[in-house]
């Protein structure tokens, strides 16, 4: 990075610091943050969507779509997320790859499982072999937040299911007794009043979701907790930068993270809520 | 909802794309945690003995070649899986892994095996805790030598259980151990005998991958006639002298 940096052993402390945290390896811990932080981002919103999916399955007067949403919410709910996500992407990878298999290289005859392996053409891979490492980056960040999607829409829709039966029975009736319709109510009655109930629930999972961000880690995604071990590990003088252990000093970064990120969650929460509760006499707001 | 229709069609789009994959390209699978065999420097880019020898093998063989790594406990499943396309990470062939996954021929001799602990200490290796990497041929023989093991996913970290006293000694190779004993100024030391277990290390490919195999073996071979293999050792690992 620097001019000096050029042969690392002859510098003070001071300089030796200032090239030893601007390496190419730092920069990629400081983009780690990034990449936790644009998942959270990324999945919230699908996490609501799946959570109002379900939710919306369950209320549903349609039975298999009832079974459905209830099938999904206590699957996902009764199996350890770690098992899913190892599992569902690994299936999730293999499926895609499978199908594109079958409709690009129609004339392949060996069988896809080979004892152990797993073959397919070189067409049908997933990213191909020859992207760049970029490439499968970005595809083993896509495949991690639709497994966090999954899991964690399951919950919030328990979240949501929960807060649309929370809202008074009374107030639905008297929507109806004013001549609106169903969906009306919905939009103008249920939907509003539901967030007060929803959201304690939901801030719960958001933390939940930020703290279960290490799991990137073993889906292949080199985050936070990936750097600063290898960084943080004893370095020979087959390095530019040997040093002894420092996973402790990495890992303090990492709880100060955390606990900033959370904090701040707690906030944002905080004004959400009051938003969420102008107007009502019973919960948040009072005024 | 016109919107999301677009949406769907351009993610069905990219998933049937088809791409021009020329089968030339693989994907070299390795720890990167394990110097001079393998590590990540400090431009964030795979280097050591195996990225240099891979580069040669590859130019050889004719393959353009790109580097990954994965953790070594699922480095095995992730290459049946087909994440990659060849493992090399120090790993010795050995007939269990050999049930699973083909191995080229050896491109780097059997490494006996040392124990390492605190200067000045004298553990008992046969009943003491001893220290060793998950999934390794150390890790087998500490666990059928009575001693108490304790492992860990990484050989640094098992380093690492020594210098804090939480393992009496370390089990691992000694072309891996040289390197951490000198950097200890001291404080590690190596005790006890050498232990000679597993075979040499060779590269690891898919059971139906025979193609990569014979062209890999071919090119360890020429490597091996004309010298260059043996120098590229002697590079990494002290002016080891190797013969084959």
């Amino acid at each position: 990075m620097f001019e000096y940096c050029t042969d690392p052993s002859s510098l003070d402390s001071l300089q030796w610091w200032s090239c030893y945290l601007t390496t190419n390896k730092q920069i990629m811990f400081y983009q780690s943050f990034g990449t936790v932080l644009a998942l959270l981002l990324a999945t919230a919103p699908v996490i609501l969507l799946f959570g109002f999916g379900g939710a919306l399955a369950r209320r549903s007067r349609f039975l298999p779509l009832r079974l459905f949403g209830l099938g999904y919410t206590s699957m996902v709910r009764g199996i350890p997320d770690i098992i899913f996500f190892m599992f569902a992407l690994i299936a999730l990878d293999q499926g895609i790859e499978y199908v594109r298999h079958i409709v690009l290289c129609p004339d392949w005859t060996e069988p896809v499982r080979q004892g152990n392996d797993f073959v397919v053409c070189a067409a049908a891979k997933m990213p191909p072999n020859n992207a760049p490492q970029w490439v499968h980056e970005v595809y083993g960040f896509f495949l991690a937040l639709v497994g966090y999607s999954v899991v964690y829409g399951a919950f919030a829709a328990n979240t949501l299911f929960g807060a649309f039966q929370a809202v008074p029975h009374a107030q639905l009736e008297t929507a109806a007794a004013f001549g609106m319709s169903k969906r009306k109510a919905f939009w103008r009655i249920l939907l509003p009043q539901m967030w007060v109930y929803a959201l304690p629930g939901l801030s719960n999972l958001w933390m939940i979701l930020v703290k279960a961000t290490p799991l990137l880690f073993l889906l292949g995604v080199k985050d936070i907790v990936y750097w600063a071990n290898e960084l943080g590990g004893a370095k020979t003088a087959r390095f530019t930068y040997p040093h002894g252990d420092w996973r402790l000093g990495y890992f303090l970064v990492l709880l100060a993270f955390y606990l900033i990120l959370t904090w701040v969650s707690e906030r944002g929460f905080e004004r959400l809520n009051r938003y969420v509760s102008r107007g009502h006499a019973s919960r948040g707001g009072s005024t | 909802m016109n919107f999301l229709v677009k949406i769907a069609a351009i993610a069905l789009a990219a998933t049937f794309a088809v791409n021009g994959a020329s089968a030339k390209t693989l994907r070299m699978g390795t720890e990167g945690k394990y110097p001079p065999f393998n590590f990540v420097n400090d431009n964030g880019q795979v280097d050591g003995f195996e990225r240099e020898l891979g580069d040669e093998l590859c130019k050889r063989a004719g393959y353009t070649c790109t580097w990954v790594t994965n953790d070594w406990d699922s480095i095995i499943p992730n290459l049946v899986s087909g994440n990659y396309d060849t493992i090399m990470a120090g790993m010795s062939i050995t007939p269990e892994r050999q049930k699973v996954i083909d191995f080229t021929q050896e491109y780097f001799p059997p490494d006996p095996s040392s124990y390492v602990a605190l200067a000045g200490t004298k553990p008992d290796l046969k009943k003491g805790v001893i220290a060793a990497q998950t999934s390794t041929i150390q890790a087998n023989y500490v666990a059928s030598s009575g001693a108490r093991l304790v492992e860990f996913a990484s050989a640094d970290e098992t380093i690492a259980a020594v210098k804090s006293g939480e393992a009496d000694a370390v089990l691992a190779d000694t072309g891996y151990l040289n390197d951490i004993v000198k950097a200890s100024n001291g404080e590690l030391a190596f005790v006890g005998d050498k232990v000679y277990i597993g075979g040499g290390i060779g590269m690891g490919v898919r059971k139906s991958d025979s193609e990569i195999r014979d062209k890999m073996n071919a090119a360890i071979e020429s490597m091996k006639k004309d010298g260059s293999l043996s120098k590229l050792i002697a590079k990494w690992f002290n002016g080891r002298k190797v013969t084959w």
